[in-house]
Parts: C-alpha cells; sequence; structure tokens
C-alpha cells in the first residue's frame, strides 16, 4: 500500500544509537582534551599526567581493583539517580539517602555479630535499601501532596543524614578509643575482597585476579545495574516510572497515578543510594565513620547524566569516575600533577553532557531536528 | 519568476521515503493548498522549506537563486516564514515581546520597546491583524495565538508564509477571520503555502492545488477544475463518503447518567455549571460549542481527570463521579482526549508503547507486573493494519509519525480497548477525508453494537453527520438539545454563540422544544 509498507522496517535504527552513545563519548573525549589544554598552559605535561593517570587506573591488576572499588558506589548511587531521572526526578539527595544506608549496615552488622555469613549479608543489604528508601520517602511524599521540590527537600535531608552520622560515631555507636567510628564489622559482615575467593596457587597462576582491595561488591552493583534494566524495560513499574517522566500528563489520562509514580520512584532511588553505602560500609570500611562517602551520591548525578539515564551504561560511566578518582593519586605521585586537576576534568565532562547540545553542534554541523509534527 | 521553487526534493527517514523528488513551486501573490493524507510527507516537506530538516537531494531556489536553509534562521533571512500548527510562543511574555524575540530593534543589548510596539501595531494595522500588543501569550485564545504567530513571520520580513494545518484548532469564526487576513496578505503581494485536510478550506482559499500520496506530486489542479470529491478521490485514490450515512439508533439502557454537574477550571472558577443529561446505550450524544464554554472542564470530570464540585456522574449503575481516571477505564470508559500531544501520547514512546497505555497491566499487555512485549508488539501490529497507520513498524517512535498517523495511534487505542463508553473529544483532528470516514464508520460501529458515545467537537460537519441527538453547550450550561435531523449547521451556530441566551432547564422536561432561531435556521 504505502510506500513504507515495501521498504524492509530499519530493526533499531543504527544511526540513533551511534548517536545516543557518540554524544556522551565526545564529551570524554573533549573533556580530556582541553583538561590537557589546561594542564599544558599550566606549565604541566598532559600526555604525561594521562599515562600515569592510566597505570594508576587499569596499569595493573592491583590499580584495576581500585578502580572497581572506586566504582561500585558511583554504579549503585548512579542507577539510583538514573532511576529517579527516568521518572523526571532529581534526587540530588542521594548522598543522604547513602548515608542512611551506611549507618543501617553499620549498626545491623553490629548487632548481627555471630549470625552466619548467609543470614547477615542478605540482612544488611536489605536493612540498607529500607534505610535510603524511608530516608526519600519523606521528600517524596512532599513532593507528591503538596509539591515541594525534591532538590530542596532531598537536599535538606542530606545535611540531617550527615549531621546523625557524624553525632552517632561520636555518641551512641562511638567504638572505645580516641577515634570517631563505630567498632568493626565482624567477619560475616563484610563483603570480602575478590582475591580473597581465591586460593594462592590460583592467584599465582592467573595474576589478573590479584585485584587488591576490590571487593565482591562490586557484583552487587553489576546485578542491581541489569535488575534496574529489567524493571524499567519490562515492568508496569518501569514503564509508569518512564511514562510519567516523559509525559505526566498522557500517563495521568493512561490512568497512572502521577503521585504514587512520584513516591515509587524516588523511594526505589533513594534504596539504590542506600545500597550504595552499605557496600562502602561493609566491603571497604568495615566500619562506620562521618567520613566514609567521598561524595559518591554527588558523583553519581554525573554517572547518571553521562550514562544517559540508562541502567546497563550507567557501568562504563561509573567505571570512567571511579578511573578518574583512583588514577588521580598516581598521576601526582607520577607526572607531579595536581591531583586537583581530576576534578577540573571531571567537571569538564559534566559540563559537556549537559551542555549536550554543544556536542550534537561539533558531532554534525547541522541543525538538531527539532521538528514538533504540525498536523 | 517563482518566488519559491522546490525541486526534486528527496528525504528519506528509517524505512520511509517521506519526499521522492518532490517540485513545486509558488509564485508571487499566491496560495498554494498541499493536499494529502495522513503520511504523505507534506510537513516534511515544508520542513524542508523552512529549514527545519535537510533534504537529501534536491535544489532549493528562491527568486530563481539556488540557495541552502540549514536552519529556520536562514529561511527567515530569505523571507521565508512559518507557522506550525504547535505555536513556539512563549507563554508568559506578551504579544509585542514574543513578536521581536531574536530580533529586538535597539542597542548594545538594550531593547526599544517604543519602536517595537509601535512596528507590530504598524503591521497589524496594515494586514488587519488586530491584537493587543501588550496582552500576555497565556491570556490569549488559540486563534489569537496563531495570530501572533502569524505576525511573527510577516515581522521578520517573510514573503512566503508557510501555514500547516492552521484551521485543526479554530472554530468556524476563527477560520473566516484567517482566510480574510491571508488573502489580505496575498493582496500585498505575499504568497502562501496551506496545508489542510479540510477540502472546502482547499477549494475556498486556494489558487492552485498540490495533492501528495506517499511521498510525491501525484497531481495538481485549481478549485476551478475539481470539487471535494474529486480532490478526495485524487488524494485516496478511490471514492470517499464525506458524510456518512447511518441507520436510526436504537436507545437501550442508559449508559452515562450526568446529574447536575457543577465543575471548577484550572483557576477555580466554575466552568460548568449543573449540567445534567444522560447517554444510552447504542446512541451518538454530541456536545457541540464553542471551545471555552465548559466542555473540557466537563469531558475531564467524566473521564476521572476531574472532580466535579458537586453533582452526580453514573456509569450503568455505578457511581463514578470520584472516580479517577484509572478506575474510570476499568469501569469501562474510552477517552480521545482533544490534544493529542498533551494528553493522548508519550511522544518519547515508541508507538508500540503507545497502544498500551491505560491497557498497560492486564494482559496481554501484562500479568503480575510483568509486560510481554511479543504480546504488546502483537496488538500493535493488528491495531496498525486495522487503523490503517502509516509507519515503516511498531518501534517507531511516535513523536516520528505523521501528525494523522498520531492521532490514528490514539483512536486505535481507545477504540480498540471495546469501551462501554467512548468519551471522544475532536476525535478526527488532523485526520485526512479517508481516515475521517473510517473513524466515524468505527464511531458507528461501536454504536451499532450498543455502546454509548459522548462525542464532543468544534467541527460542525462532524457532529452533524454523527450524532444521533445534540447538546449546545454555552458558559458551562447546556442551552439547546436537538434531536437528529432537527439541526442544520446556521441554526446550531446560532445557539453555540449564545443565540438562546444561558437560561435552559437542564432538567430534561422541555428538551424536545426547539425555539425557531430569527434567521435562516430552517430552509
Ligand atoms: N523525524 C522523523 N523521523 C522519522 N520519520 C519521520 C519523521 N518525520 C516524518 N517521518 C515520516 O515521514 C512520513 C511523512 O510524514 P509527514 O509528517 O511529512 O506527513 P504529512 O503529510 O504531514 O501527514 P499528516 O497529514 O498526518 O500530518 C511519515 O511516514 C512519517 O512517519
Ligand atoms: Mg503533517
Amino acid at each position: 500500500m504505502s510506500a513504507a509498507e515495501e521498504r524492509p522496517a530499519a530493526p533499531r535504527d543504527w544511526a540513533s544509537i551511534a548517536q545516543k552513545v557518540g554524544t556522551p563519548i565526545a564529551s570524554v573525549v573533549l573533556a580530556i582534551l582541553i583538561g590537557s589544554l589546561i594542564m599544558w598552559i599550566s606549565g604541566y605535561d598532559p600526555v604525561a599526567a594521562f599515562a600515569a593517570l592510566y597505570q594508576g587506573a587499569f596499569g595493573t591488576p592491583k590499580a584495576f581493583g581500585d578502580t572497581l572499588l572506586k566504582s561500585t558506589p558511583l554504579i549503585l548511587a548512579g542507577l539510583g539517580l538514573a532511576y529517579g531521572f527516568r521518572a523526571n526526578l532529581f534526587n540530588i539527595g542521594a548522598e543522604g539517602q547513602l548515608f542512611m544506608g551506611g549507618l543501617a549496615a553499620a549498626w545491623l552488622g553490629l548487632m548481627l555479630a555471630g549470625q552466619p555469613w548467609f543470614v547477615s549479608l542478605p540482612l544488611l543489604i536489605l536493612a540498607a535499601m529500607l534505610a535510603g528508601a524511608a530516608w526519600a520517602f519523606i521528600p517524596a511524599i512532599l513532593k507528591a501532596r503538596i509539591g515541594a521540590h525534591e532538590v530542596i527537600t532531598t537536599m535538606m535531608f542530606t545535611y540531617i543524614a550527615r549531621y546523625l552520622v557524624s553525632w552517632l560515631v561520636v555518641g551512641p555507636l562511638k567504638s572505645p578509643g580516641q577515634i570517631p567510628q563505630t567498632g568493626l564489622l565482624p567477619v560475616e559482615s563484610q563483603l570480602p575482597r575478590i582475591q580473597s575467593l581465591f586460593s594462592e596457587a590460583t592467584l599465582q597462576a592467573m595474576p589478573f585476579l590479584k585485584l587488591g582491595r576490590a571487593h565482591t561488591g562490586i557484583f552487587v552493583a553489576l546485578i542491581a545495574a541489569v535488575i534496574v534494566w529489567l524493571v524499567l524495560k519490562y515492568t508496569t513499574l518501569g514503564y509508569e516510572n518512564r511514562a510519567v517522566g516523559y509525559n505526566p500528563f498522557a500517563a495521568e489520562t493512561g490512568g497512572i497515578s502521577v503521585q504514587w509514580t512520584t513516591v515509587k520512584a524516588l523511594c526505589i532511588s533513594g534504596a539504590l543510594a542506600g545500597l550504595a553505602g552499605a557496600v562502602e560500609v561493609m566491603g571497604v570500611h568495615h566500619r562506620l565513620f562521618d567520613q566514609f562517602s567521598s561524595g559518591f551520591g554527588f558523583t553519581g548525578i554525573a554517572v547518571a547524566l553521562l550514562a544517559k539515564n540508562h541502567p546497563i551504561a550507567v557501568v562504563p560511566a561509573a567505571l570512567l569516575f571511579g578511573a578518574l578518582s583512583a588514577g588521580g593519586g598516581t598521576m601526582q605521585l607520577m607526572a607531579d600533577v595536581p591531583q586537583k586537576i581530576i576534578l577540573i576534568v571531571q567537571a569538564l565532562v559534566i559540563f559537556f553532557v549537559a551542555a549536550e547540545g554543544i556536542i550534537t553542534y561539533f558531532i554534525k554541523q547541522r541543525q538538531k531536528e527539532v521538528t514538533s509534527h504540525a498536523g | 519568476m517563482p518566488l519559491l521553487e522546490l525541486r526534486e526534493i528527496t528525504k528519506a527517514f528509517p524505512g520511509v521515503l517521506a519526499n521522492d523528488r518532490v517540485s513545486m513551486r509558488l509564485e508571487r501573490g499566491e496560495i498554494v493548498a498541499l493536499l494529502g493524507e495522513n503520511g504523505a510527507g507534506k510537513s516534511t516537506l515544508m520542513n524542508v522549506a523552512y529549514g527545519l530538516l535537510t533534504a537529501d537531494s534536491g535544489e532549493i531556489r528562491v527568486d530563481d537563486q539556488p540557495v541552502k536553509i540549514k536552519s529556520p534562521r536562514q529561511a527567515i533571512d530569505l523571507g521565508i516564514g512559518m507557522v506550525h500548527q504547535h505555536f513556539m510562543l512563549v507563554e508568559p511574555l506578551t504579544v509585542t515581546e514574543n513578536i521581536v524575540l531574536g530580533r529586538e530593534p535597539g542597542r548594545y543589548g538594550i531593547i526599544d520597546f517604543a519602536t517595537a510596539r509601535q512596528r507590530v501595531r504598524e503591521i497589524s494595522e496594515r494586514y488587519g491583524l488586530k491584537v493587543d500588543p501588550d496582552a500576555k501569550i497565556m491570556d490569549l485564545s488559540v486563534g489569537m495565538q496563531q495570530r501572533v504567530e502569524i505576525l511573527k513571520a510577516l515581522y521578520q520580513g517573510a514573503r512566503v508564509l508557510i501555514l500547516d494545518e492552521p484551521t485543526a484548532v479554530l472554530t468556524p469564526q476563527e477560520v473566516t477571520e484567517l482566510f480574510r487576513v491571508v488573502r489580505s496578505l496575498v493582496d500585498e503581494g505575499l504568497s502562501a503555502v496551506f496545508i489542510t485536510h479540510k477540502l472546502e478550506e482547499v477549494v475556498a482559499i486556494a489558487d492552485r492545488i498540490l495533492v501528495m500520496r506517499d511521498g510525491a506530486v501525484v497531481g495538481e489542479t485549481t478549485p476551478g477544475d475539481t470539487d471535494e470529491i474529486g480532490l478526495a478521490r485524487m488524494m485516496v485514490g478511490r471514492d470517499v463518503v464525506l458524510r456518512i450515512e447511518k441507520g436510526a439508533s436504537t436507545c437501550g439502557e442508559a449508559v452515562l447518567t450526568v446529574a447536575d454537574v457543577h465543575v471548577l477550571d484550572d483557576r477555580s472558577l466554575e466552568a460548568v455549571k449543573g449540567i445534567s443529561f444522560s447517554v444510552c446505550g447504542g446512541e451518538i450524544l454530541a456536545i457541540a460549542g464553542v471551545d471555552g464554554n465548559g466542555q473540557r472542564e466537563l469531558v475531564e470530570s467524566i473521564v476521572g481527570l476531574r472532580r466535579p464540585s458537586s453533582g452526580t456522574i453514573t456509569l450503568k449503575d455505578k457511581d463514578i463521579t470520584r472516580a479517577n481516571a484509572r478506575a474510570s477505564i476499568e469501569a469501562g470508559v474510552s477517552h480521545i482526549p482533544e490534544d493529542r500531544h498533551r494528553r493522548g501520547l508519550v511522544l518519547e514512546f515508541d508507538l508500540a508503547e503507545n497502544i498500551i497505555l491505560g491497557d498497560h497491566r492486564t494482559p496481554p499487555a501484562a500479568k503480575n507486573g510483568i509486560m510481554h512485549p511479543k504480546a504488546i508488539a502483537e496488538l500493535a501490529r493488528k491495531r496498525i493494519a486495522d487503523y490503517d497507520i502509516r509507519t515503516p513498524s511498531e518501534h517507531v517512535h511516535a513523536d516520528n509519525l505523521s501528525g494523522g498517523n498520531q492521532q490514528k495511534v490514539v483512536v486505535a487505542r481507545e477504540i480498540g480497548r471495546d469501551p462501554d463508553l467512548l468519551v471522544a473529544a475532536q476525535p478526527t483532528r488532523g485526520l485526512d477525508v479517508g481516515a475521517i470516514e473510517f473513524v466515524h464508520k468505527q464511531i458507528i460501529r461501536e454504536r451499532d453494537a450498543g455502546k454509548a458515545v459522548l462525542l464532543v467537537s468544534l467541527e460542525l460537519e462532524e457532529v452533524l453527520s454523527l450524532a444521533d441527538r445534540i447538546l449546545v453547550i454555552y458558559e458551562g450550561q447546556i442551552v439547546k438539545e436537538f434531536v437528529d435531523a432537527d439541526a442544520d449547521a446556521e441554526t446550531l451556530g446560532y445557539y453555540m454563540t449564545g443565540g438562546g441566551g444561558s437560561k435552559f432547564a437542564s432538567d430534561g422536561s422541555n428538551v424536545q422544544a426547539i425555539e425557531t432561531p430569527p434567521t435562516g435556521g430552517n430552509e
């Protein structure tokens, strides 16, 4: 009948996929180039610097382990942010939920001393997710009921969470001694290091498994990424989340409760952030203290942005930021470039991802097709 | 010498050849109507001329000089202006601010508003486009906003005005006004391209008519050489029934009963002031009225999007006064919203995802919260075939469908659900004549299957050809009731504009009484 039907239908048109992937990659490349320029102007050798950075992030199994270590909470926080963004919610306070997750895991871990690992690990993870969700619940209700913007409320709740943790680690939860921190979690409540899963002989035979401090939390993060992806793609929960994010009026007309979907989305986002806090406590520090997160909740925003809110893409995006942070130290040591330069590169990545229009302009020198269909 | 000429324009999208070596020319002082089925490629062609899309091949000539138009900016510089069906105005700004936006007079970044206002006034007087230069866009009616768009194009120096389905959202009075304006522009030496699906408009306004089908021009004619029937045949390639024949309605039990309903609008003013009526199974009841007389709020209260402040709404024996949209869908109500972009579709979703909106929790789309992509795709393909939706596949984003095909998606979803009550607001907005015929047949089939249909339309033709009974709404009240054959366009128009006064008992006792309007009511 129509010309369209005689032509083979384009399965998933590759051009648009290439564009989707191309923009973030171009952002990263541009950020690195401009970062190099800044280094060069400041009198440093960018080639040596990035070589050192690479070395520090991927050069040895141990270095790669450090990258994985840093990426783990970033994947989870990034997933939380991405899930929220898909409902058009900006959970800028993921850091607060992350703190509550870490707190829940540490507290319950200490309580559950003596329990076998297959009891305590799942319980800790569950508790951390519930704590994160609970911390997001009040902002969520405020948003749904009276329209209070989540950017303000979740941020305020972040302050509360941080001060709460600061107080607990000098007060009620403080372990004996000088340092404001909780006691060490029992081994059964710790996420083991990856290399500890293998025998000495295996590690000798396969040295790439000597991943240093990298812990099994990375598997939790990867599984979470797959689950979030499946939820968004194959469940009514995810469908409603996306519908509300794209067009709340059409969603409402289709019988989807925008308010209830908002509450669910922010709580799920909080649960993922809480999980990020838990793996950091259970896998890295094995205890709680007030600096246990180096702003993973905030970097998670950049991760989600770079991944364009695609849960699977969150993994490489988090790896990038993890690598920048893991390699930064080596860069300072070997190339004598201040580690702060890394922050500039990170900021540039965020800038270019956010300023997508500019990138699109660089990729193709033609105007973006903003055809809103008239008629 | 043609003012604008398009030569052999070709534009392909993934899976679709939207324009296949299309040529057209536009002389000075000429109005060319572009006619064609939904998805024929009309908007694409005009978007190429306006620089919103870049052609894969072909040439554009202005004043007989080859030009490259890569952005609307360049098009404007060449004197080409376009008014989209979805306006691109900044709501909180005033008319003047919107018109001069991007081309503000003044120096050093300081806008000379006195000059701006003066120039806007000059243009508006010259072409008879009256509008208050200091009004805020959000306070203007759709017709007025369109006028601002036209003024903006003229202010920017347009010599060619492209109007993509300008009349789809206008009332008949506004259409008449628009035609007057376009004619006066043409008298001043401007030219216009006019896209529309309404054949009588084409005949009324065009100097020359170009008919497109499947991305190519299939014919050219003038209003003198053909009529609406001939145009329809050229477009669709077969004979089209412009006014559907239907049998008498057999009124069953009452499906929808609305009793003394009052509804507030977004500004908390009473928009519906005590309306009562009922629709029975096997009946099409139309609500006719000028836009903004409460029909939107009435519809929203029936489909669960807005709570009435008082009164009751009953579906069969169920009280749905306080039902939300979900409960309303589950109770058997379907709703074709008047604005497909705002309420009808999630443009970022693909066609299949849009086809299940509202049915996305229940089989076949999903069970126990898990979606079934295969079953969804299958359903989508069935709807595509049944409703003749022109698309390369069910995975095309709704955004990338032509306007009329987007509308077909909404119609297919809502009628395809097989509801007890179909609430259809502007169901054929943007559809071509063939598709209108089809949708009208579907609506009548629903009726004949004993379903109730509530039709809300600004199109008098549509109301007259479909309705078994017509209620005229004016200022939030029902001012008149017509039973089928009693109505004609003029009488309807008389009551729609308040001719009958705003008092009319809505208790249904005197509904049969038909007052005779003063002029030309009956032939
Ligand atoms: N941005 C796009 N991406 C992919 N396909 C598109 C895009 N724009 C248009 N198309 C396709 O090109 C064809 C022509 O569309 P166009 O909008 O020009 O039709 P039209 O004649 O304006 O139809 P209507 O009367 O329904 O508005 C359609 O099949 C449509 O699906
Ligand atoms: Mg169109």
